[in-house]
């Protein structure tokens, strides 16, 4: 028998093209991936343990009845399992990630590594202070860069989100009024008719009553409609503003807005989840701002992680200082100390949110990511974030409707005046992800028809931003046509549009095994 | 500038564009007497990667870590040994870097995951249903207690004195903000039943906890038995999600509401967080909880997919009418449990609550061999309460002194509570025979 010396064919031949079925239900790299409920086994085990001794127990007999009848997975196929899964889903580290108010920029992989430093990830929140001085220290070092990039004199920590640092600014101003002794009578709570969802739901946590204002025609706080909200002054417990605003513009007249909130005797909390506009331009306590949460997964680059770990430490001004919660760092002769009982100088603390200290491996990300970029850089993030929202504008407003009138701030709004009837926000949200980005915010916020809400970040090139708006532009087109399509996609995901009223109307909220009748049947 | 791609001709062509002559034309809303000049001042300029990431070592260094030596502190957080790949998973991009799950299209890899949290999770607590999680224990905790009031209609809530210090701290803080009454037992190492002589008609909900605070184990069913005589609810209350695996659970038990920390399974110390809020509940009480929930459907084709379900309980759709102001939950952790949890399997999950109750006992038997010592928990998961005949910071002080980090003492978290004494030390699959060895050692030459 000779050598083969033909080998094997190196260029393509055109072939019969058209959807491929496959047996596996993979789609190449797209592969099919069932519940570990479907795959393992509940004796199968990817963690190597000693066996246990058997000795004799002190649970006193207050033991488990049912096992739990989880599977496990050896370590091969979970790892598979998880990467299987990551893969279908949309990332920043794939693409522009225009989602409006969520700020989506570049997480830098430096964070993830000082964060996992096992001088802050193996240490526990109730070792004796004298042996976690440097994360103290690391605290009060972020506090430090908080606090003067805002302009604030006090800083609470703890809160574990930007909800929760809501929550924190609220608590602050009901204490306060609590001291004033106008606690149960200043109950209500301004709030504009754009503002995060968040906001409504957070005054009424602190049962406060919420009183809606309007937006006028230029995207901003009504202040005829304020002003009539204020005839009456003895119930303001305060208002909550985004700034910039959540149509990415910013209140022109905020600074009125927070002389007419303190001279009715209410207190001003801003929502700092669009810091990263202004960051290094302007101080919000240069504003008249109160309270402020300031979002560490936003503006300074903690990872969103499909929801959550956030962070949202909570700025507070003078007046509401003195009721910020425990625990919080100070600093003495002897090094940092927590302050971790409302008694004391923490006498007049609102209270405690939460069990520990916070966010700390948060806080290691956002410190890592600050000392990079500096006083300098951090000025350069914003305007770079806020150039690139209104090139996004600038290239898009012909062939879509912007909103308001003029520049943005980090984001460009955008209304469904344009598209054609039948053609909905939802159908150039989804057209977008089979030309492979995530859509922009859709239907919020609430003042704007069919709003479409796009924040691209400083972190996105300006070859990035033409590849999308070409894309996006594109999609806008085939809306005012009416392109029928577009209501079939996404084509290219790997799910097709999912039915989401089915999931509501009977939930199904886990997995449970399959009837006996339907395993004999198969 | 390493992470900014915008060159200098880039930001000339871009603005050209837009017909902006500077960026400061985008700031001219800003008010005059509120634009800064130049550069914030008190802060450095920016630095490569090399300078920060000694900056931070230096920090990090100047903390002593739970794996410098021996180690028994817990009291709601725990030192469990987390698998190489679990880090790895959570470090995967397209789980690290992506959003919410809103567009379930192009995040079925982060709704799948959520799907499979939370059947383990209502398997581990023998709940109906759980969520996709919250941001920790407490936050649970307080979350529980207002829900209890929304479905019974009624304002008051009573709390164990066996319950997490801290948690009991979280939950007055949002009840009383509420207009809820909250009525506090005083603390006790071994009164969780007490909570049945406190409920009447007027009570939404009881909490107790088991393992509590003081590491005590309890059957919370004559507790359930009396809220529910008077249409009141249990909330049953875990720091220590290992212990799922050999204690009874909530469940079990006939609570309402079941929530936890769940830190120890896949997520490390970090100094109290980020970690992942476990709640589950009942199928009657599904519409009324907090947080994210992830659902099975299927899509266009009719193939099976998940996606965020129930969103008319929040706040981004119903604003001041939603159960909760939550919106992000703790999806990474929540990743980093389930991926551990899968790991583990339920053989693993049991055999680890085993090693970790066998490391307690066995720690106990080596501190009541100490002259002085007694042990006041009377059943006990991986962590008990110890008396010794002197003041406790001092004690903990001169153990810290010969490399022991020997727990936490009461009174940090209950400086009125009269327990000056008595400190909490916790044991797990980490801890060595050595590591009590050296416990015991410094102990008896203290004491």
């Amino acid at each position: 028998m000779g050598m083969q010396t033909i080998g094997r064919p190196t260029s393509p031949v055109a072939a019969i093209g058209g959807e491929v079925q496959t047996v596996s239900g993979s789609k190449g790299l797209m592969q099919r991936e069932d519940l570990i409920f479907e795959i393992g086994a509940v004796d199968k085990t990817g963690v190597d343990l000693p066996e246990p001794k058997g000795k004799a127990s002190r649970l006193g007999g207050v033991t488990r009845k049912v096992d739990t009848g989880l599977p496990g997975l050896s370590e091969p196929e979970a790892v598979r399992h998880y990467m299987r899964l990551s893969q279908k889903n949309y990332a920043i580290d794939l693409g522009l990630f225009p989602l409006g108010s969520c700020t989506m920029k570049h997480n830098p992989r430096l964070n993830e590594k000082t964060a996992r430093m096992a001088g802050f990830a193996d240490i526990h929140p109730m070792q004796p202070q004298r042996t976690v001085q440097g994360a103290l220290e690391l605290i009060d070092e972020l506090a430090t860069w908080l606090k003067t990039l805002t302009g604030m004199p006090a800083v609470a920590m703890s809160p574990k989100a930007g909800a929760h640092g809501e929550l924190c600014g609220m608590l602050a101003i009901r204490q306060a009024l609590i001291a004033r002794g106008e606690g149960d009578t200043r109950k209500r709570v301004l709030v504009p008719a754009s503002a995060h969802g968040t906001n409504p739901a957070t005054a009424i946590q602190c049962g406060f009553v919420v009183d809606e204002i309007a937006a006028d025609a230029r995207g901003r706080v009504d202040m005829a409609d304020l002003k009539s909200k204020l005839e009456t002054t003895d119930d303001i417990a305060g208002i909550m503003l985004t700034n910039p605003n959540t149509c990415g513009l910013f209140e022109t007249d905020i600074k009125e807005i927070a002389d007419l909130i303190h001279a009715a005797g209410g207190y001003f909390y801003c929502d700092g989840a669009n810091f990263n506009a202004i960051q290094g331009r302007v101080r919000p306590g240069d504003l008249g701002v109160d309270a402020m949460h300031i979002n560490l997964h936003k503006t300074f680059s903690t990872p969103h992680g499909g929801g959550g770990p956030g962070s949202g430490p909570t700025v507070l001004s003078e007046a509401l200082a003195p009721y910020a919660p425990v625990p919080y760092v100070v600093k003495d002769q002897d090094g940092f100390h927590l302050v971790e009982s409302v008694e004391g100088e923490a006498s007049e603390a609102f209270g405690r949110m939460v069990a520990f200290h916070g966010q700390m491996g948060m806080f290691v990300r956002a410190l890592t990511y600050m000392l990079s970029h500096g006083a300098d850089g951090l000025k350069q993030v914003a305007e770079d974030a806020v150039l690139n929202a209104n090139y996004v504008q600038a290239r898009l407003k012909d062939v879509m409707t912007p909103a308001f009138d003029g520049y943005c701030m980090h984001e460009a709004l955008f209304s469904d005046a344009f598209t054609a009837d039948g053609i909905e926000t939802i159908d150039i949200a989804k057209a977008l992800i089979d030309e492979g980005y995530h859509p922009m915010t859709m239907y919020f916020p609430l003042v704007v028809h069919g709003a479409m809400l796009i924040e691209p970040t400083e972190t996105e090139s300006k070859q990035e931003l033409d590849r999308f708006c070409d894309a996006l532009a594109a999609i806008a087109a085939r809306a005012a046509e009416g392109d029928e399509a577009m209501k079939g996609a996404p084509y290219l995901a790997p799910k097709k549009r999912l039915d989401e009223t089915r999931a509501a109307r009977k939930p199904i909220l886990k997995w449970t095994p399959p009837a006996p009748e339907a395993i004999a049947a198969e | 500038m390493r992470y900014l791609p915008l060159t200098p001709e880039d930001r000339a062509a871009m603005l050209n564009t837009i017909g902006a002559a500077s960026v400061d034309d985008f700031y001219e809303d800003v008010p005059q007497s509120a634009r800064l000049d130049g550069q914030i001042r008190d802060l450095p300029d920016h630095q490569g990667e090399l300078a920060v990431e000694r900056h931070l070592a230096r920090l990090a260094a100047k903390n002593t870590t739970a794996s410098d030596g021996p180690f028994f502190v817990g009291a709601g957080a725990y030192k469990h040994h987390v698998p190489a790949s679990v880090d790895m998973i959570i470090q995967r991009s397209e789980f690290l870097t992506t959003y919410t799950p809103y567009q379930p299209e192009i995040a079925q890899g982060t709704l799948q995951t959520l799907f499979e949290f939370q059947t383990q999770v209502a398997a581990m607590t023998a709940m109906d249903v759980a969520n996709a999680s919250m941001y920790d224990g407490s936050t649970a905790c307080a979350e529980a207690a207002v829900m209890a009031c929304r479905v019974t209609r009624r304002k008051k809530v009573v709390l164990s004195g066996g319950l997490h210090p801290h948690y009991a701290a979280a939950t007055r803080l949002l009840c009383e903000a509420q207009g809820i009454e909250v009525v506090e037992l005083a603390p006790a190492i071994a009164g969780e039943l007490e909570l049945a002589n406190h409920v009447d008609d007027a009570t939404a909900c009881v909490i107790g906890q088991s393992p509590n605070v003081f590491g005590t184990v309890t059957d919370l069913s004559p507790v359930a038995d009396a809220a529910h005589a008077q249409k009141a609810l249990l909330v049953s209350v875990f720091t220590e999600a290992v212990s799922l695996g050999l204690v009874t659970p909530p469940g079990e038990m006939g609570a309402d509401i079941a929530v936890g920390e769940g830190q120890s399974i896949g997520n490390p110390l970090t100094f109290g967080g980020p970690y992942v809020g476990l709640f589950a509940c009942t199928q009657k009480l599904v519409r009324q909880m907090p947080g994210r929930l992830c659902g099975e459907t299927v899509d266009a084709d009719g193939e099976r997919g998940f996606v965020l379900t129930l969103s008319t309980r929040e706040q981004h759709i119903r604003r001041d009418k939603a159960t909760s102001n939550i919106c992000t939950n703790s999806g990474l952790c929540a990743l980093a449990f389930t991926s551990h949890m899968t790991l583990l399997g339920g053989k693993g999950f049991k055999q680890l609550a085993e090693l970790n109750h066998e490391a307690a006992c066995d720690l106990a038997d080596a501190l009541e061999a100490v002259p002085g010592v007694e042990i006041l928990t009377p059943r006990f998961f991986n962590e008990f309460a110890f008396q010794t005949p002197v003041d406790a910071e001092a004690v903990l002080a001169m153990l810290d002194e010969r490399g022991v980090l020997g727990g936490v003492r009461v009174s940090r978290m209950l400086p009125e509570a009269g327990m000056g004494n008595v400190i909490l030390a916790a044991a797990t699959e980490c801890t060595t025979q050595d590591d009590i060895a050296a416990y015991a050692a410094a102990l008896k030459e203290i004491i």
